[in-house]
């Protein structure tokens, strides 16, 4: 069930990141200028953090993809889903400690 | 040493009180007659750790609110009559203990989700039932066996669908699942646990019949794989595994 609502939220918050990403990315064709000052805004500590929930939301959302997969084509995929979700948390947890320090040093060094 | 001796001779001839706890029971009611919308109405009950919470809806009624509504047959769980939520779960108030619950905070009992409610924990089940016709649940062979012959099944092929044959139709699993809350067309647990007993059913040749009922947009490409109707079973079957293996099998395009 959680596993599931965090599927969801993180979809669809990845959906609406997509979405802005477009959008600040096709502003290049309207003018560059527009586009430098659109991502210099990005340039700063809040989206730098922003970042940080935009990152664990795509690492849970692909770990938990993966495990969606297996529990669909692996035979014995439903017997091991809840140890799959443990795993899922734990590939997590290792990589969020991994990106998590690097990238708020490269944030707030700046 | 003399008192002892006289101890373990003549145990205490008065019997072993039971304990029991004052139980408080907060059950959603709605009386379509009365009220706009359902209410939580709170029962105090003194009950045994030993009773379930069928025992405590049935001295509710008979001894503080006989107008409490709910449906229950055989009372032993079998019959899948009187599925409720309890503290938030799907389960049978006959196969609930108290024993099994935290006491010390109130339970909460309320009707099923997902289908229309009717009267305190009473629900239309007719949307349920009508999903589980339309799966065809019954068995359709198109050879007919030599006279006086039984049709044969080997252990093995038995066992292939033994799970989902103890499914007694309490709608416990289909009121747990979310996309069912929101979409009532879907088709739903028990009715995909139902056409899964007949597909893979050696003697049954009429999966082909079933898996195109099934490969609907309705069908089991619903299941989002939460693991509600699993957990809520009270029979233990795997539902979700039921829902794979129908999944697979219309992809297979045979059992």
């Amino acid at each position: 069930m959680w596993s599931w609502v965090l599927h969801r939220i993180t979809g669809v918050a990845i959906f609406f990141f997509l979405l802005v990403h477009i959008l600040d990315t096709a502003l290049v064709r309207v003018s560059p200028e527009a586009y430098n000052a659109v991502i210099g805004t990005y340039q700063t500590p809040i989206m730098g953090l922003g970042e940080v929930a935009l990152v664990g939301a795509i690492v849970f959302h692909a770990f938990n993809g993966l495990r969606i997969i297996l529990i669909d084509f692996w035979s014995k995929g439903t017997k091991y889903q809840k140890v799959m979700f443990y795993v899922v948390i734990a590939l997590w947890v290792i990589t969020m400690l991994g990106f998590t320090p690097r990238h708020l040093i490269n944030v707030f060094s700046h | 040493m003399s008192t002892a001796v006289i101890d373990e001779a003549a145990p205490a001839p008065t019997p072993e009180v039971i304990e029991s706890f004052t139980v408080t029971v907060i059950i959603r009611r709605f009386d379509p007659e009365v009220d706009e919308q359902p209410k939580w109405v709170d029962y105090d009950v003194e009950m045994f750790a030993t009773d379930r919470i069928l025992d405590a809806l049935h001295k509710i009624k008979w001894e503080q609110d006989g107008s409490l509504t709910f449906r229950r047959s055989c009372a032993h769980g079998i019959c899948g009559s009187d599925a409720m939520r309890i503290n938030g779960r799907n389960r049978l108030a006959c196969k609930t203990l108290i024993k099994d619950l935290d006491i010390s905070k109130p339970i909460y009992v309320e009707a099923i989700k997902g289908l229309p409610l009717e009267k305190d924990l009473i629900v239309d089940m007719d949307p349920f039932f009508e999903s589980f016709r339309e799966v065809q649940p019954f068995l359709i062979p198109s050879s007919k066996p030599g006279a006086g012959k039984e049709r044969i099944q080997s252990v093995a092929d038995r066992a292939r669908f033994d799970d989902t044959t103890k499914c007694i139709l309490c709608a416990a699993c289909t009121s747990s699942c979310p996309i069912f809350w929101t979409d009532g067309q879907y088709f739903g647990p028990a009715a995909i646990v139902n056409a899964h007993r007949f597909i893979f059913d050696s003697r049954d040749d009429a999966a082909k019949v079933r898996l195109d009922i099934l490969n609907d947009q309705e069908g089991v490409w619903r299941c989002r794989t939460t693991f509600n109707c699993t957990d809520a079973c009270p029979r233990g079957i795997q539902v979700t595994q039921a829902i794979a293996e129908v999944k697979q099998a219309i992809m297979r395009g045979k059992p």
